[in-house]
């Protein structure tokens, strides 16, 4: 009976949810803020990627937010896994030849092409969470693969208060330079070049070795006590 | 047009037996599916960026993570 109830409920609310979503035409542009940024984004901005341009520059502040929330929620899982007290390491068993070759194989392409994703943040897809992510995935194969390896947990700490330190000493420079935070003081440079778009390239590098060694942290904290 | 349906077909299944299995690594496993679903579709509705962290975070990291907390814990639901 409960659960005939609760899937009648269920029923409802999707039938509801469908409904009004069924009214918003699909792929077309609806509000004035997102045409101003498809149209005068590459303008105002300087970066080709229409989205980092919003995550960076329009929406900077958010994003310096977004961050913090992730630097709270690693320092809350190594407070909570600290507590339970480790385990003294006993006889870790080797990887098979396959996965500890391929993981050596892969471990610095993963890590170029981490790297790569956010340098070129604001030309192509992709940016700083993207590439972190995929640079602590790198970790991950090397924590599966290469068992007796471990990265240095002060080095990871190191890198990510330097990454979140550069992101907010730049909003600063702004607050300093133009009156605001955040603001981009840079020359914006030609579009669609490397070195383009002010402070955008140089944020999303600082965000891309702050979720990295982040993630990669969080990782090494779990991995760690099991 | 085929292939999309497919892909969503492929997230609602492996989302159901997610609930439904009682192997926990089997459970995990199939919201991996999902996420990899997701940004593969994610990359064919022209949302690269999205599509990229799904991978990266939803499918890769996610999934390392549960698995750890599983070998710590139990294996079966009972």
């Amino acid at each position: 009976m409960r659960k005939i109830v609760s899937i009648l409920l269920l029923a409802i609310v999707a039938v509801g949810i469908g409904l009004s979503l069924a009214k918003i035409p699909f792929g077309t542009p609806k509000t004035k803020i997102g045409r101003h940024y498809i149209n005068e984004g590459v303008k105002e901005t300087g970066a080709t990627n229409t989205v980092t341009s919003v995550v960076v520059s329009y929406r900077g502040f958010d994003t310096l937010g977004e961050v913090t929330v992730l630097f709270i929620a690693a320092i809350g899982l190594g407070a909570v896994l600290s507590n339970i007290g480790k385990k003294t390491a006993g006889k870790i068993q080797p990887a098979s030849m396959v996965l500890s070759t391929g993981c050596r194989v892969l471990f610095p392409l993963i890590l170029v092409f981490g790297s790569y994703i956010f340098i070129h943040g604001h030309l192509t897809p992709g940016g700083g969470f993207q590439g972190g992510a995929i640079i602590a995935s790198g970790f991950l194969l090397i924590y599966l693969g290469c068992r007796e390896r471990r990265i240095s947990q002060k080095a990871s700490k190191v890198t990510e208060s330097l990454g979140g330190l550069v992101f907010v000493v730049i909003g600063l420079l702004g607050l300093v330079f133009g009156g605001y935070f955040l603001l981009n003081f840079l020359p914006k440079g030609t579009s669609n070049t490397l070195f383009s778009a002010g402070i955008i390239p140089i944020i999303y590098i600082a965000i891309g070795f702050k979720v990295g060694s982040e993630l990669a942290g969080i990782i090494d904290n779990l991995i760690e006590e099991s | 047009m085929i292939f999309v349906f497919f892909l969503i077909l492929l997230m609602l299944v492996a989302a159901i037996a997610a609930s439904v299995f009682r192997d926990l690594i089997s459970a995990v496993i199939a919201t991996t599916l999902v996420s990899l679903a997701a940004s593969i579709l994610f990359y064919l509705l022209a949302a690269p960026d999205v599509a990229m962290a799904e991978a990266a975070i939803g499918a890769a990291l996610t999934t390392a993570i549960f698995i750890i907390a599983i070998r710590r814990t139990k294996r079966y639901e009972e």
